[in-house]
Formats: structure tokens, C-alpha cells, sequence
């Protein structure tokens, strides 16, 4: 009798909770399609409508097919929970090729304008924001999301907090990656750059994100290590930050409850300012400190080699986060930005140098003693190339926030070329070096191709350099015949005469990104035959296979 | 995993900090000397420049520096500096007349150097890097004026545009005939081949001309002329010349006797310096087809 009743299965306050909170949604949503203003908002409130009762549904199987209770551990070792984790990390594959794709397409638009075929929808204007979205929120995004529950599992040995709360996470993400990138090509957006979406997406993914953290640090709580681990910090320092920017810088008023329209409640240079301390932070910690995360799981792993310096990593962590939250206003040197301000924003820049290439110096000298690893392993090879990259902008983010040079590079193409030096380099490598073990990892398969991997590295690696050396020329070029004056003290050249000059190297950037989504096709490729592979990985004495 | 075990790493001789997370362990070398240098020489570059520029807010102000530099003030010395790059010649360029400008061969130069780069940056859009125009766009290289190739001619119609609202610009229009039925299709077919034949052009066989002829000469020949060498008064064209402003095609004919034509031309007094009217007015004059 006590037998079957402690073994009556009963719904969790998560499961109940979260369920009605779905039925709460999706009634809502449902008044709020009704009364849109405007079609494309009546649009998104039915897929709020959709995808709302769904989860309900989901979480109603859910209930009825799962064991009475999840056990924290199997036979003494954590039961990791990496259902969530596989799901980002195909996430991140699809979106990765979805969000380059976009990007070839528009350096294409740029070289060869009819390509925008008098269709709105796929004008630069549009385009432009879902690219840059699609590889950092969305590929970038879940690359972070996927390896962050991952890390903090193994290297607290905890299984995630909450049953539900993880899902919700990775598929709440992922709708809104698709309320925002349908938004674009619809022609909604908030205007902001790098936060286009309207004030309902925020709210949404708020709440997501909110959660998030709460999965995170409760899991880090749950840990049975005593110590955290370096990688946790920098996910956590993402995490949180992001969380700030996101409110700070999304603070608005909507027209309506059924309007998609809001306005900011900042201001002119306030305004400016504000969009660029969030832009620059999420640069330092989405792009960098998240990032980080993963060099300081992945690189030791695959490298099988202790971290070069813990203190090191200390040094360059704290005055990481503490400097790099100051630099926003290089953004805004020669505006109407206060002096001080773009003082600030120059000197804490270069105050910055150093705490960033404490990272590259950590992740590049835990090679030490296997530096022969190098020649055989391409997948590390990627991983150590991108921190190389890292090292290279964050030399070259400090340069270009000094005013002089500042006044030559800022609104050219230099900046364009300085930013996919990071991005494709630093942020694009390490996300593939990372997937490149993760997905065996989780699959329990062996990689199915390192050849293949050699050959995406090649490919995507002379991509890279066609890309960021045309966008050098283009941009100094471009620099040069802005401030060009005749002797007799006139301007020497037209704004359209410097368009002209940019477009054969318009044609490169093109071709440069052409190799880099060919690069990832083929790891695209690769992943999905190591995935599909019908032989287990062979129980390897190497610390590389996660032993379960 | 639990206890620590701090043990010299073997390959490099270092040793660890005896933590340990899923395999993964730490080295505890000490933080490379160069790098602790550098990142005190940046503090220390970033102090000595808080103290020479402006660098940190107060209640009402922010720290001034010692340099007295700010960027308004950097603005007005480059502003000074070209003012005195460009010499007496502006001010030449603000006071003379026209007449005077294109007498003064020196001056001359100066104001078509102004005038190209402003042309290309406010012109070039609609009229072509060069002036040579395009379809709805007139050509400013040859002598085919639609309002006047004389400088103050020009200078009125890059002051005050055309169709654009303002009192001083240019307004003719060509009415839309078939739309307003004035003119039935069949005229408005023959007129078209007549328009052709003005300047020699092949008409379609079985036209009537005769028709055409009648219907130029009782609705069109008030704004064209009666032999359609056009009127620079109303900015109707020359068609005469075989220089066509929308096209030589019976298609593209028909097309404006049916719908009419209005292109507008911005107004660029006010939006532009005088100076500026001034040097583009005898820049466009000196393309090629200027009159006296």
C-alpha cells in the first residue's frame, strides 16, 4: 500500500504551472491576432497561438510518458540531462547555414544591386538585420546555449535544474529567433541595430532568458565539485550581462497592446548611447565572453593539456568584464557625444587590450607540450587558428578606437572588415571546433570525416582572408577619398565616384564569403554522417569521449 | 575528483592547482611579465590622457584638460584652416556676377571645381555622373535645352526647379490627351508616326499622316510650334532634332500623348549655399552646350 502510493505518479507545480501559463498565452494571443492592427502583427500573435498550444500539448504527453521520477544520478554518475543540448547544437548547424547564406547573398546585393529584384522583402534593409541576427543570435546563440548546458553539467557533475525550464529555454530561443527573422523580411523592427525586434519579441524573450540564468545558476549550485570551473564564469558573466543590455537598451513604450509598433524611451544622443553601450556589450559578452566559455572547455579537452595559467585567467576575467562595459562610446567619437565620454570610451578600449589577450594566451599556451597536435587534429587546429583570430581584433578594436585612427576608419568598409575578422574568425571557428566535439559527444559516434574538417578549414580559411583583406583595402580606400581635397580646397571626389571604387572588392568580399558557407556545407555534411553513423564510438582511453 | 592534488605537470614543469573538473585541470604559471606590463602601461597612458583632454563628468561640467582641446573648437581651426586653403577666391566666388565668373578665367576654374564634385554629389543621381542624362532626365552636354542654355537661365532652373512647387520654377506640362479624352486612339497613333517623321524617322506603313498632321497642328503645335522645333517659354522640346528626352520609339510616343509627362527637378535654392548655385550653374554652363 505505501509502495504504490509513493509510486503514484503525480504533475509537478513546474509541469501544471508552465501548462497554464501556455493556455493563459495562447488565449491571449488568440484576442490579440483578432484585434491587430496590422497583418503581419495578426501574423505573429498566431504563431505565439501555435506554438503556446503546443507546448501545452507537450507538456501534457510529456507528463504522461515520463518515468514517476528523474533520478539526479544512474549507479553514482550524474544523469545529465542532453536532450536541450542536442537540440540547440542541430539548431545552431541549421541557422549557421540559413544566416551565411543570407550573408552571401547580400555582399552580392552590394556588388551587383538588381539582385534585390524590386522586392521589398529581400532589399538590403531587411536582409541586412535577419543576416546579422541569423549568425549572431542565432547560430551564435545557440552554439552558447548548447555548450553552456553542456559545460556546466560535466564540469559541476549535476544534471540540469528543472525538467521542463531547459526545453523551455532552447525552444522558447529558437521562436524567437523566428518571430524576429520573420519580423525583418515583414519590415518590423524597432530600428535599433543588433536589437531590431519589437517590444513583444523582448518581452518574450525576456522571460526565456530569465530562465536561463535560473537553469544555469541552479545547476552550479546543485554542482558536486567544490570549485567552479573558469568556463562557468564567463557563461555566467553572458548571461547576466546580456540580461541588462537586453532591458536597458529595449526600454519601450508600445503604441498598443495590438500594435507591433513601440517607441524608445530614450532620446537623441541618450539614445545613442545607450544603443551603443548595448552594442558594444553584446560584442564583449555575447561574442567575447561567451565565447571564452567555450575556449575553456573545448581546447583543454581536445587538447588533452591542463589550462596554461589559473591565474591568468583570473587577472584577464575580472578586468574583462570590468573595462570592457565602459567602451561603448567608441562607437560615437566625432559626434555629439560629449568629449569626456568618447575619452572614456577611447581609453578604457585600450585599457582593454591586454585583459583580452589574456584569453588568447591561455587558449593558445594550453597547446604547450602538445604543439605537434596541431598537425594531426584539425579540429583543434580551427580552434587555435580562431583564437589567433581573437588575439588579431581584439589588437585591432583597440587601434581603431583611437579618435586618429578612429577618423579615417569609422562608417567604412574597415569596420566591416574588422568586425568578420571576429566574427568568422574568433566567434565562427571556436563554434565549429566545439560542434566538431560536441556532436559525437552526444551522439556517442566517432567523427565521421577529419579529412573533410582539413578541407572545411582550408576553404573557410582562405574565405576569411579574401573577406577581411578586400574589406582593409576598401575601407581605407574608402577613408582616404572621403577626406580628399583638391588644392584649390574642394572635396576631390563624390560620394558616388567612392561607390564605384568599392565594387571589385565588393566582388571579392562575396567570393570570400561564398568559400566560408561552402566550409560550413561540408561540416554540415559531416555532422549529419556522424550523427547517422551506425557504429558506436569505441570506448576511447581518451579524456576527449565523456565517459557516462 | 573531490580531494585536491596539486602535482608538477610533466611536459612543462609546471605545477598544477590540483583542482580538477570532468578531466580538465589547471596550470598555475605565473602571469607572463609582458603581458602585466603592457596592461600597466595602457593604465598608465589612459591616466596621462584623462589629464591632458576632457575625460571625466562633474555635477554641472567634466574635467577639462590640460590642452584645452575639445572638438568644437577642433571644428572651427579645420573650418579656418580650409577657409584659408580656398583663399580670396571664395569670397570672390560669393560677390561676383555670373558674367563676372565666366569672364575671369582663374575664377572660372575655381567655381568649376567647386561645381563638379557638387554636381556629382547632388546632380549625378537623376542626370548621370557626367551630365549625360538618361530616359525622363535631360542630357546637359549638348546645346538641346529644354529651358534655356544662358547662365541665368540655368542658374533659375537649378535655383527654382521645375514642377517642384516653388513660384520662381519652371512649370509646363504635356497634358495627358488620351487620358483626358481629348484625342481618340486612332490620333494619338497617327500623331505619334507624324511626331517621327519630323525628324526623318520610319513611320508604320498605311499611317495617315495627313491625321497626324491635323492633330499636331491643332493640339500640339501651341506648345511645340507649328513646325515642332519646340519653346524653351514652356520647356516643351525640340522634335526635330532626333535628341529625345523619353525615348524615339512609337511605344514610348504614345505613352506621354496618352499619360502626359511632369518630371520634377528638386529646388535647390535654400538646400544649397549661393556659391554653390553659383559654381554648379557655371559648371553645367561649360559641359559643353552652354549659350551666351
Amino acid at each position: 500500500m505505501a509502495n504504490l502510493l509513493t509510486a503514484r505518479k503525480t504533475m509537478t507545480i513546474g509541469e501544471g504551472g508552465s501548462a497554464l501559463a501556455f493556455v493563459g498565452l495562447a488565449l491571449l494571443s488568440i484576442v490579440v491576432a483578432a484585434k491587430a492592427y496590422t497583418p503581419e502583427f495578426a501574423f505573429h500573435a498566431y504563431l505565439f497561438t501555435a506554438a503556446s498550444t503546443a507546448a501545452v500539448f507537450a507538456i501534457i504527453n510529456r507528463y504522461y510518458e515520463r518515468p514517476i521520477e528523474t533520478p539526479l544520478t544512474v549507479d553514482g554518475k550524474p544523469n545529465y540531462n542532453m536532450g536541450p543540448v542536442k537540440f540547440a547544437s542541430v539548431a545552431a548547424v541549421f541557422w549557421g547555414i540559413a544566416g551565411f547564406t543570407v550573408g552571401l547573398y547580400i555582399a552580392l546585393e552590394l556588388a551587383f544591386p538588381f539582385l534585390n529584384l524590386d522586392l521589398p522583402w529581400i532589399t538590403f534593409g531587411r536582409l541586412r538585420p535577419l543576416h546579422t541576427s541569423a549568425v549572431i543570435f542565432a547560430f551564435g546563440g545557440n552554439v552558447l546555449i548548447a555548450t553552456s548546458l553542456y559545460v556546466v553539467q560535466r564540469t559541476c557533475r549535476a544534471r540540469l535544474v528543472g525538467e521542463i525550464a531547459p526545453w523551455f529555454v532552447v525552444l522558447g530561443y529558437n521562436f524567437f529567433i523566428v518571430i524576429a527573422g520573420t519580423g525583418y523580411l515583414l519590415g518590423i523592427t524597432q530600428s535599433k541595430e543588433y536589437a531590431e525586434p519589437e517590444w513583444y519579441s523582448d518581452l518574450f524573450l525576456t522571460v526565456v532568458w530569465v530562465v536561463y540564468f535560473l537553469v544555469y545558476l541552479g545547476t552550479i549550485m546543485r554542482r558536486t565539485e567544490p570549485h567552479i570551473y573558469v568556463a562557468n564564469w564567463f557563461y555566467l558573466a553572458f548571461i547576466v550581462t546580456i540580461a541588462v543590455l537586453h532591458l536597458g537598451n529595449n526600454a519601450s513604450v508600445p503604441v498598443s497592446l495590438f500594435s507591433p509598433k513601440s517607441y524608445i524611451v530614450w532620446s537623441g544622443v541618450q539614445d545613442a548611447m545607450v544603443q551603443w553601450w548595448y552594442g558594444h556589450n553584446a560584442v564583449g559578452f555575447f561574442l567575447t565572453a561567451g565565447f571564452l566559455g567555450i575556449m575553456y572547455y573545448f581546447i583543454p579537452k581536445r587538447a588533452d593539456r591542463p589550462v596554461y595559467s589559473y591565474r591568468l585567467s583570473i587577472i584577464h576575467f575580472w578586468s574583462l568584464i570590468f573595462l570592457y562595459i565602459w567602451a561603448g562610446p567608441h562607437h560615437l567619437h566625432y559626434t555629439a557625444l560629449p568629449d569626456w565620454a568618447q575619452t572614456l570610451g577611447m581609453t578604457f578600449s585600450i585599457m582593454l587590450w591586454m585583459p583580452s589577450w589574456g584569453g588568447m594566451i591561455n587558449g593558445i599556451m594550453t597547446l604547450s607540450g602538445a604543439w605537434d597536435k596541431l598537425r594531426t587534429d584539425p579540429v583543434l587546429r580551427m580552434m587555435v587558428v580562431s583564437v589567433a583570430f581573437y588575439g588579431m581584433s581584439t589588437f585591432e578594436g583597440p587601434m581603431m578606437s583611437v579618435k586618429i585612427v578612429n577618423s579615417l576608419s569609422h562608417y567604412t568598409d574597415w569596420t566591416i572588415g574588422h568586425v568578420h575578422s571576429g566574427a568568422l574568425g574568433w566567434v565562427g571557428y571556436i563554434s565549429f571546433g566545439a560542434l566538431y566535439c560536441l556532436i559525437p559527444w552526444l551522439w556517442n559516434r566517432p567523427l565521421y570525416s577529419l579529412k573533410l574538417v582539413n578541407w572545411h578549414f582550408w576553404i573557410s580559411t582562405i574565405g576569411i582572408v579574401l573577406y577581411i583583406s578586400a574589406m582593409w583595402v576598401s575601407g581605407i580606400l574608402q577613408g582616404l577619398m572621403w577626406r580628399a581635397y583638391t588644392s584649390l580646397g574642394f572635396l576631390e571626389y563624390s560620394f558616388v565616384e567612392t561607390v564605384e571604387a568599392m565594387h571589385p572588392f565588393y566582388v571579392i568580399r562575396a567570393l570570400g564569403g561564398l568559400l566560408f558557407l561552402a566550409g560550413a556545407l561540408l561540416m554540415a555534411f559531416n555532422l549529419w554522417k556522424t550523427v547517422n553513423s551506425a557504429v558506436s564510438a569505441a570506448p576511447a582511453g581518451l579524456r576527449l569521449a565523456p565517459a557516462e | 575528483m573531490a580531494e585536491e592534488r596539486k602535482e608538477i605537470d610533466a611536459l612543462t614543469g609546471t605545477p598544477t592547482t590540483g583542482h580538477e573538473w570532468d578531466g580538465l585541470r589547471e596550470l598555475n604559471t605565473p602571469l607572463p611579465r609582458w603581458w602585466l606590463w603592457l596592461f600597466y602601461i595602457t593604465i598608465v597612458w589612459s591616466i596621462g590622457y584623462w589629464i591632458v583632454y576632457p575625460a571625466w563628468p562633474l555635477l554641472t561640467n567634466s574635467t577639462q584638460g590640460v590642452f584645452g582641446w575639445h572638438t568644437r573648437s577642433a571644428v572651427v581651426a579645420d573650418l579656418d584652416e580650409l577657409k584659408r586653403q580656398r583663399g580670396p577666391m571664395m569670397d570672390k566666388l560669393a560677390t561676383a556676377s555670373l558674367a563676372e565668373i565666366a569672364a575671369d578665367p582663374q575664377l572660372l576654374d575655381f567655381a568649376r571645381a567647386q561645381g563638379r564634385v557638387a554636381f556629382a554629389d547632388n546632380c549625378a543621381p537623376c542626370h548621370g555622373a557626367g551630365g549625360g542624362g538618361a530616359k525622363g532626365y535631360p542630357n546637359l552636354n549638348d546645346d538641346d535645352w529644354l529651358w534655356g542654355g544662358k547662365l541665368a537661365e540655368i542658374e533659375q532652373t537649378v535655383r527654382h526647379g521645375a514642377r517642384a512647387g516653388d513660384d520662381k520654377g519652371r512649370q509646363g506640362n504635356m497634358p495627358a490627351f488620351g487620358r483626358d479624352n481629348v484625342l481618340k486612339a486612332n490620333e494619338i497613333s497617327a500623331v505619334a508616326d507624324y511626331v517621327r517623321s519630323l525628324s526623318g524617322l520610319s513611320t508604320e506603313p498605311g499611317v495617315d499622316l495627313a491625321l497626324g498632321k491635323k492633330v499636331f497642328a491643332d493640339n500640339c503645335a501651341v506648345c511645340h510650334g507649328p513646325q515642332g522645333k519646340g519653346n524653351r517659354e514652356l520647356g516643351s522640346p525640340n522634335l526635330t532634332d532626333r535628341i529625345w528626352f523619353y525615348g524615339p520609339d512609337k511605344a514610348t510616343i504614345m505613352q506621354g500623348i496618352q499619360n502626359g509627362r511632369g518630371g520634377v527637378m528638386p529646388a535647390w535654392g535654400g538646400r544649397l549655399s549661393e556659391s554653390t548655385i553659383k559654381a554648379l550653374t557655371v559648371y553645367v554652363h561649360t559641359l559643353g552646350g552652354g549659350e551666351k
